[in-house]
């Protein structure tokens, strides 16, 4: 929250009958839209476009760590680095990290830890970035919503997705998903992400001023809205996958002579071949 | 879709894929009696044991397990050889088919070669060895390496093989597909192009049902002159 | 590749290939990958443009500030380049401050630009001697698969192509287009053994001994140049990369003004 000395008195960011500036109510998200597998180089990715924030996650491991010394013998580390880039705020941002670059990538690297499956890699990290290209507040959510996707897409096992999502506090009115002049203007903000299937909470981070009965509004706005935002993360990972066997099928049915011989079921044989136990 | 047979599901990790009395297989895990992915993959089920075949993912070397990989470092006793997973294999010189003298392993195997390997062990703490002590074993030359995600290695394989036998038959290429997705060709540059593209064919559509006869149609149309159905 | 060397028998395949004219993606030697550019989808940024060449993708954004003008030029606009060689583009980029290669990168694209007067900097003055417009060029790396040098500098070409001066803001004007008046267009060529190749892929580029890049502008003249990597080029090569460079470069201007 920055420091306002002058709200400006015109700038109401929520009018009588409960509109916002940019047409929301109180508990509607931002427009979202998310794509997995978008680089090529990074073992797994994700795009987020949320509001106006577009933001780019990408996904290497389990990799050997380094240095050498920070390995852990029995598990893998979980290292996220958050960082914006210059361009992605109105004011530019000199490259490289600050501090809130800094505990931002601690407390996502730590919501990702609870859910990877890290003792299956031991003496390796799994090593996510964040990139910001364009910022719109709430990025960290986004951005953790993005990181989740590449993490399954790169293919390392979780407990289950992590899904994240902020509510705050805007002319005294408790708002899902505050926007960039939400957040400069408003008087709370407060950022969790939550483990869909369980409902436990694995980031959690508040400022500005709720009370009690305002932080519940706020956390019961962000618990709904982690549901649909969790269905958008699903699909993100199916579509990835899915479009190709739509692909094939539309090209068979297309082609003229005889029609491809029925399903062959490679996995099953796979399944004989597997006599690994390297389920968790 | 179309019914062309079983819709193949694919799931995410924290999916419910069982209730009580479904065994947990492969990439999935129990929690409260009941059986949850462990990966983005494609459900698959025998004899009520359900698993998730990973649709991504690095490769886990396991014991046995056939590789073809590049030798990054070397020791006095020792090479040091990149597989494809997190964790570089040590190749010991009384695992390699020479008689390897103290000091002398660079007259053998340099930075830089390619070689066909097997995994000798994997112990509790993942750490791995490797072995040459096996009639494929052996430094490669010529040809062309092509790489592929580990996970979609069963499918170039097929089942006993004949994915594998049909790639090798039209394109009378010699193809050795290691288990961590790295596939060495070789033969005439023409069958070898034709080859890395059926490859990436079967990559890019490994979970569709249908593969094998689509595999087969590119081929013979390559081979023809005309392209392909499938993706250039 | 997850390996960071190329396997002798790769160098023996993509050289064995190559002296047929051939390369591993189909390529002719003097044929660059696709480009695509998408311009000003950073609304944060007053001009932006991605890039893919090839599967390498660079995304370039330009802030406009006012500021001071450097004492030797004191009525003309401030042009600063700067690059990310962001961690999740490669396995081999690590977080941290610029390392030789990202400034070495910079200052390439940034000579290019400047040395084609591609900006017209004298109309970009607002009180002499105090305020002048400053231009941010950050480049940031998004994924690498050979060829940063030309990607990094079609996205920084397409960028300033397509940025406003937001001059409303800061209370001196209407907004404007940035003065764009020439067209310098990068073209990298890598030496393998006796061969050289345009636009060279990841794996061409890991083994490439000696690397050159020349930019031209739309009259055929040289503006920059630069030499990489350890090994040489003979004089009759240089000759050879300008006039490529020319070539090639003409085929891609239409792209980046569009």
């Amino acid at each position: 929250m920055e420091d306002i000395e002058h709200i400006p008195k015109e700038l109401k960011l929520i009018d009588e009958n409960g509109v916002r500036l940019d047409g929301r109510r109180f508990d509607e998200l931002r427009p979202i839209r998310i794509e997995a597998g978008v680089l090529g180089r990074a073992d797994g990715s994700a795009y987020v476009e949320w509001g106006g924030n577009k933001v780019l996650a990408a996904v290497y491991g389990p990799r050997e760590a380094h240095p050498r010394h920070l390995q852990d013998p029995a598990r893998a580390l979980v290292q996220c680095r958050y960082n914006m880039a210059p361009f992605s705020v109105s004011d530019r941002k000199r490259p490289g990290p600050d501090r809130r670059s800094v505990e931002i990538s601690k407390v996502i690297s730590e919501a990702f830890s609870s859910v990877i499956f890290k003792e299956q890699f031991p003496r390796t990290s799994v090593d996510i970035f964040i990139e910001v290209l364009q910022a719109d507040a709430g990025t960290r959510c986004a951005g953790l919503t993005a990181a989740a996707v590449a993490i399954a897409d790169a293919g390392v096992p979780m407990k289950d997705l992590v899904t994240s999502c902020a509510s705050g506090k805007i002319g005294g009115v408790v708002c899902l998903d505050l926007n960039k002049d939400e957040d400069n203007f408003g008087e709370a903000d407060c950022p969790m992400a939550i483990v869909p299937r369980t409902g436990e909470i694995v980031l959690l981070q508040m400022d500005g001023h709720l009370t009690y009965d305002e932080f519940q509004k706020a956390m019961g706005l962000s618990i709904d809205a982690a549901k649909r935002i969790y269905d958008l993360q699903r699909d993100a990972l199916r579509r990835r996958y899915s479009t190709t066997v739509d692909e094939i099928l539309r090209e068979a049915a297309a082609a003229p002579a005889p029609s491809p011989a029925p399903a062959e079921v490679a996995f099953d044989s796979q399944l004989d071949d597997l006599g690994r136990e390297g389920s968790p | 879709m179309e019914g062309k047979g079983p819709v193949r599901q694919i799931v995410i990790p924290g999916e419910s894929v069982g209730g009580p009395g479904v065994k947990p297989g492969p990439g999935t895990f129990g929690e409260g009696g009941k059986v949850y992915s462990a990966h983005l993959g494609v459900l698959a089920e025998k004899d009520g044991r359900v698993s998730v075949i990973p649709l991504s993912g690095r490769y886990i070397p396991e014991p046995g397990d056939a590789v073809v990989g590049e030798v990054v470092d070397v020791g006095p006793s020792h090479w040091l050889v990149d597989i494809n997973s997190p964790y570089p294999a040590p190749l010991h010189a009384t695992e390699s088919p020479w008689h390897v003298e103290f000091g002398d392993t660079t007259r053998f195997l340099n930075v830089g070669d390619a070689i066909l390997a097997h995994v000798l062990s994997v112990d509790e703490a993942k750490k791995v060895q490797l072995t040459m002590q096996d009639r494929e074993a052996r430094r490669i030359e010529g040809g062309q390496l092509v790489e592929v995600s580990p996970t979609k290695v069963p499918r170039i394989i097929g089942k006993e093989g004949s994915m594998l036998d049909l790639l090798k038959e039209e394109t009378e290429c010699r193809i050795y597909v290691g288990q961590n997705g790295r596939i060495w060709l070789d033969g005439a540059d023409r069958d070898t192009a034709i080859a890395v593209r059926a490859i990436r064919l079967i990559e890019e559509q490994a979970q569709a049902h249908g593969l094998t006869e689509a595999v087969r149609e590119f081929l013979e149309d390559a081979y023809r002159g005309r392209e392909g159905r499938g993706p250039a | 590749m997850s390996v960071e060397i190329v396997s002798d028998l790769m160098r023996d395949y993509i050289y064995r290939l190559a002296s047929g004219g051939q390369r591993t993606d189909g390529r002719a030697l003097d044929e660059p990958r696709k480009l695509v550019i998408e311009k000003g989808l950073i609304t944060t940024a007053e001009g932006s443009a991605r890039v893919h060449l090839g599967k390498t993708e660079v995304l370039v954004g330009v802030k406009m500030a006012t500021g001071e003008p450097y004492p030797d030029t004191p009525n003309t606009g401030v042009l600063s380049t700067s690059v990310e060689l962001i961690p999740m583009a490669s396995p081999t980029f690590e977080a941290g401050p610029p390392r030789p290669d990202a400034i070495e990168l910079a200052r390439v694209v940034d000579r290019g630009i400047r040395e084609s007067k591609m900006v017209n900097v004298g109309r970009l003055c607002i009180t002499p001697k105090e305020k002048v417009w400053v231009m941010f060029i950050d480049i940031h790396v998004l994924d690498y698969d050979g060829n940063l040098f030309d990607a990094a500098s079609y996205g920084a070409v397409a960028a300033l192509a397509s940025t406003v001066v937001p001059a409303k803001a800061q209370g001196v004007g209407e907004d404007f287009p940035l003065p764009v008046e020439h067209w310098p267009v990068s073209v990298t060529v890598a030496k393998i053994k006796d061969l050289l190749l345009v636009d060279p892929s990841l794996d061409e580029e890991r083994m490439a001994r000696a690397r050159l890049t020349a930019t031209t502008d739309e009259n055929g003249d040289i503006r920059a140049m630069q030499k990489g990597l350890s090994g040489s080029f003979s004089y009759d090569e240089v000759k050879r990369v300008i006039e490529t460079s020319q070539k090639v470069g003409r085929g891609i201007r239409p792209l980046l003004q569009s």
